[in-house]
């Protein structure tokens, strides 16, 4: 079972919490959304998972998850 | 498809979601470490009851999904000592803010504390009144400002989990919202403890507080704790100067008296057991 990084744009703000604290910097703000950079360098490691104030970035499962 | 984490589904009222606090607030990062404490611990959710006063912190009690109340101004320790003493095999955690907690119910804390009642109080500490717009609190630091201190705020600021030991608390910690592994911790030991807990969890503000003291963005005062925050360890290797703006992350204080509940308990038995003597004579 493979995890994946989701994003939940509609219950995110915009802080930039869990792009500035990501040890690989791939998350990025655009639009006032968090998203994944085009070179795709995120590792599931789930720090922006345990840091996100309103829960709209987290890992899943990628069966759970479709 | 999903919209949140198994812990996030599991723990909170999912249609109350996204929370209505301010982009960058710490508070929704501190109440699912509330949340991931509670699962660690495997407590049944018929058993746990968040019980919150007023303040922005104390919104948790409405997206936590357990036994919840939100209470009156100040009050919320008062209504947990109620709650827990109709029936002490619930677990009982108090959400609360820095004002909510020091201000307007800072007598009820003092003598929560004093009397070890078994409850844990998690303090979102972020140092102003968020709520109703700025105003200092107890926790704001000499010399900084709010919108009732606009020449800088001349009061020392309350050291909570100190105030608390002094009072008779047997457990005090302190945690932060970057420090997530450790203030999980904290939180589970606080919960674990039998007597009365009290974890002080520092939360940036950046719309109050940060604005009003020019501290940045909330990535800053994110920055600012994973800086500032050291262990006890570290804090001992330090010369007065140096510890200057630091702050401990982890337990402070512990001790073993017996919570009020179980003192109670043994008055009841007692007066029971010289009763029942006095029915055979």
């Amino acid at each position: 079972m493979s995890k994946v990084l989701v994003l939940n744009p509609d219950w995110c703000k915009g802080c930039g919490i869990c792009a500035a604290f990501c040890p690989t910097e791939a998350l990025e703000i655009v639009l006032e959304k968090a998203s994944l950079k085009e070179n795709n360098q995120c590792i599931l490691c789930g720090r922006c998972e345990e840091l996100c104030p309103d829960y709209a970035v987290f890992i899943s499962d990628t069966e759970k998850h479709s | 498809m999903k919209k949140c984490s198994d812990l996030v589904f599991r723990y909170m009222r999912v249609d109350h979601l996204p929370q209505i606090w301010c982009p960058g607030c710490g508070n929704g990062i501190l109440m699912r470490y509330v949340a991931a404490a509670i699962d660690d611990l495997k407590l049944e959710r018929e058993k746990v009851v968040i019980v919150s006063g007023i303040g922005c912190s104390s919104r948790a009690a409405g997206y936590l999904d357990f036994n919840t109340i939100h209470t009156t101004h100040g009050r919320a320790i008062p209504f947990a000592t109620g709650i827990k003493l109709a029936r002490p095999e619930l677990e009982v955690i108090v959400i609360t803010g820095d004002g909510d907690c020091t201000a307007i119910g800072g007598n009820h804390l003092i003598h929560a504390a004093r009397r070890n009642m078994e409850l844990t109080v998690i303090v979102f500490n972020n140092n102003i009144y968020g709520m109703t717009g700025g105003q200092y609190s107890p926790t704001t630091p000499t010399g900084e400002y709010g919108t009732t201190a606009p020449y800088g705020n001349i009061d020392r600021q309350f050291d909570i989990p100190l105030l608390a030991a002094a009072a008779g608390a047997s457990y005090t910690a302190r945690g932060s919202a970057y420090h997530t592994q450790q203030t999980i911790k904290v939180i589970r030991d606080g919960i674990a403890n039998p007597g009365f807990s009290l974890i002080d969890c520092l939360s940036p503000c950046p719309t109050y507080y940060g604005r009003k003291n020019k501290k940045g963005s909330a990535v800053d005062m994110m920055k600012y704790q994973r800086d500032h925050g050291i262990t006890q360890t570290q804090w001992d290797k330090l010369s007065e100067e140096e510890r200057k703006d630091k702050f401990i992350i982890g337990q402070l204080t512990k001790n073993d008296y017996p919570g009020y509940t179980a003192i109670y308990r043994q008055i009841i038995e007692k007066k029971r057991e010289n009763t029942e003597n006095k029915d055979r004579k």
